[in-house]
């Protein structure tokens, strides 16, 4: 089994989202348990998650959205990364990923049915649920 | 007596200067010779050297030391390849530029047989090769070490991409006999960079081997090994002056140096860059604490007319003294008789007019580019602020260099012209910096002393710089 220490993923908040409060936590969990974090920040393009995955040979891409606009900022996201030469990079999001009161089950199948993304969670979500996700897609060994 | 002498591309210049008394005895310039023989061109220089009142004998030359630069015979040209084009290849170029390089091609991802022959091309010096953080991927640089070891190019090879694929290139490429030489990443992390291992390396092949390449080598019995390329005998001598020298004597601070030639203009920034903002967040790749950026398009000679379309007559006439100010066409037309006449001095108030103005517009233009940008956001939280590249607001020197600020009366509107512009509040620029000029045009000269006398190196630079401070606030001298 691969050692979390082996995996990068690249974290971030996309696009004109600033709220880097939820991501920041995320990062440090991630850290603890052993994986290689590549923490770009605020307002990130979809662009540079993918250009920093390339370049640092992630396996996987966190998204950050807290503003509502996730369900527009994310779309084209898996097509970029095909485009791109990593077609099978991890894409996660979470956070307040739309307005109103999109019902979840709605919200949930659009991004992993129509933006093909890997995970979605709400900005209820603890750190941990991440952790759980990223062991059992990449089949990965925490540090104790 | 040291001798310091610059193969410049249009001049070879000597230094002459005592390193007991730290001071600067004499200076002369004479054509640089590239087709016949390098020596040539030194000789008429140091025929014109006088000190005190006399020249030097054929004894004396022989029996003081000698220290010398080049950016003759085009330069040192450098291909950059990487991975991807903002990272690692950015990251690459920054390194090269630092070391004094120009960059005649940059090249990302998986290159192919028509980039190869592209490359081959080009005539570049070294291959600057990167890609992949450290642990990051390894297929794509190995994949072009492969490409590069199966090509007919014969320049040196730096390998300097992820750590875990260095061996493995270096292996393909002695493989394919090349001449390749590895050092550490560039960009071992997406936020740290690394270039000064890369600057070494660059600048150790330069000495040994691309100044013979080019038959630079004709001199080294008479002046010994040409240390480095002059760009980065300037950036050397700004890191000293700013920094001062370990455990020994402070520098003066952070600091930029702007450099106005015929054919480019040179940035070299000596800064952390950093914002003291609260809410500041960096984007983008880090940048070098000294760092060097280079304008291509921007030279009061070779591209006087680079400039002129740039800006517009217009403008041009907007930085001159109102009192001399041509009609537009006359400008346009000086400039543009310029390029024909590169060792043209003006002649008259007017044309001293029109350098002031092509030279502001470069160094306006060029520390622009140059400079980092802020902009601003707004969330939950309230603003913030978005900062691009360095925060130069803070620096608190700037120093003029190259025959411009040597030969014109008015400096100190050339290098106003790096500052602070209210009109374009997101470039940051120095605001309210201390302004000198180089008088003497000894900054790259004391580059290349410091690398054996650096103390006496920096009471030079102090001694001549500092004597040589100007105002700003009177903006144009009326005589």
């Amino acid at each position: 089994m691969t050692k979390a220490s082996d995996i990068t993923v690249v974290t971030g908040t996309i696009g004109d989202d600033i709220h880097s409060l939820g991501i920041t936590v995320i990062e440090h969990a991630l850290r603890n348990v052993g994986f290689h974090v590549v923490k770009l920040g605020i307002q990130v393009s979809q662009e540079d998650y993918i250009k920093a995955a390339i370049e640092t040979d992630a396996k996987a891409i966190l998204v950050s959205s807290m503003s509502g606009h996730g369900r527009v900022l994310c779309q084209g996201f898996r097509d970029k990364c095909i485009e791109a030469g990593i077609p099978d990079v991890l894409l996660y999001v979470g956070g307040c990923l739309t307005t109103g009161d999109t019902p979840w089950d709605e919200i949930e199948r659009y991004f992993l049915e129509d933006l093909k993304f890997n995970q979605v969670m709400p900005n209820t979500s603890l750190p941990g649920d991440v952790i759980e996700h990223l062991k059992d897609d990449l089949e990965v060994e925490l540090n104790a | 007596m040291y001798l310091l002498i610059d193969f410049g591309s249009t001049y070879t210049k000597v230094l002459a200067v005592d390193v007991e008394s730290e001071t600067i005895l004499g200076r002369a310039q004479a054509p640089t010779t590239v087709e016949t023989s390098i020596l040539e061109g030194l000789h008429h220089a140091l025929e014109k050297l006088e000190i005190g009142g006399r020249k030097l004998t054929k004894e004396e030359i022989q029996s003081s030391k000698k220290l010398a630069s080049s950016s003759a015979a085009g330069g040192l040209c450098v291909v950059a390849i990487g991975l991807v084009p903002d990272l690692t290849l950015e990251a690459a170029r920054k390194a090269a530029l630092g070391a004094g390089a120009k960059i005649i091609g940059s090249y990302s991802f998986e290159i192919d047989q028509e980039t190869i022959e592209e490359i081959e091309e080009t005539g570049c010096d070294m291959i600057l090769l990167v890609g992949g953080t450290d642990g990051g991927n390894k297929t794509v640089i190995q994949h072009n070490a492969q490409m590069l070891a199966e090509s007919k190019l014969s320049v040196p090879i730096i390998v300097a991409g992820n750590s875990k694929a260095s061996s493995k290139c270096m292996q393909i490429l002695k493989a394919g006999g090349k001449y390749a030489v590895q050092t550490e990443n560039v960009l071992p992390e997406l936020d740290k960079i690394n270039v000064e291992p890369v600057r070494e390396c660059i600048r150790e092949i330069f000495m040994n081997r691309i100044v013979t390449a080019k038959g630079l080598d004709k001199a080294q019995d008479f002046i010994g090994k040409i240390a480095m390329p002059t760009p980065m005998a300037t950036l050397n001598a700004a890191q000293l002056l700013a920094d001062g020298i370990n455990d020994v004597e402070e520098g003066i601070g952070e600091l930029m140096v702007v450099e106005v030639g015929g054919a480019t203009t040179n940035i070299h920034s000596v800064a952390k860059g950093e914002s003291m903002g609260v809410n500041v967040m960096r984007k983008g790749l880090p940048e070098p604490y000294a760092k060097r950026t280079v304008e291509g398009d921007l030279g009061i000679r070779y591209n006087a007319a680079t400039i002129l379309d740039l800006v517009g007559p217009t403008r041009i006439c907007r930085f001159m003294n109102p009192e001399y100010v041509a009609s537009d066409t006359d400008v346009e037309r000086y400039i543009r008789s310029l390029r024909a006449n590169v060792e043209h001095t003006p002649e008259n108030r007017i044309e001293t007019e029109i350098d002031v103005a092509m030279a502001g517009n470069a160094v306006s233009i060029a520390v622009e580019r140059h400079a980092g940008t802020i902009k601003s956001a707004w969330g939950l939280s309230g603003e913030i602020q978005v900062l691009q590249g360095k925060d130069l607001t803070r620096c608190k020197n700037v120093v003029g260099t190259g025959g411009v600020f040597a030969y014109n009366p008015y400096p100190e509107r050339i290098l106003e012209k790096a500052l602070y512009d209210e009109n374009n509040p997101m470039s940051l620029k120095p605001i309210h910096p201390r302004l000198y000029v180089d008088k003497d045009y000894m900054l790259y000269a004391m580059g290349l002393l410091s690398t054996v006398e650096p103390l006496a190196a920096l009471h030079i630079e102090k001694k001549y710089l500092l004597q040589n401070e100007v105002d700003y606030k009177e903006n144009i001298v009326n005589d």
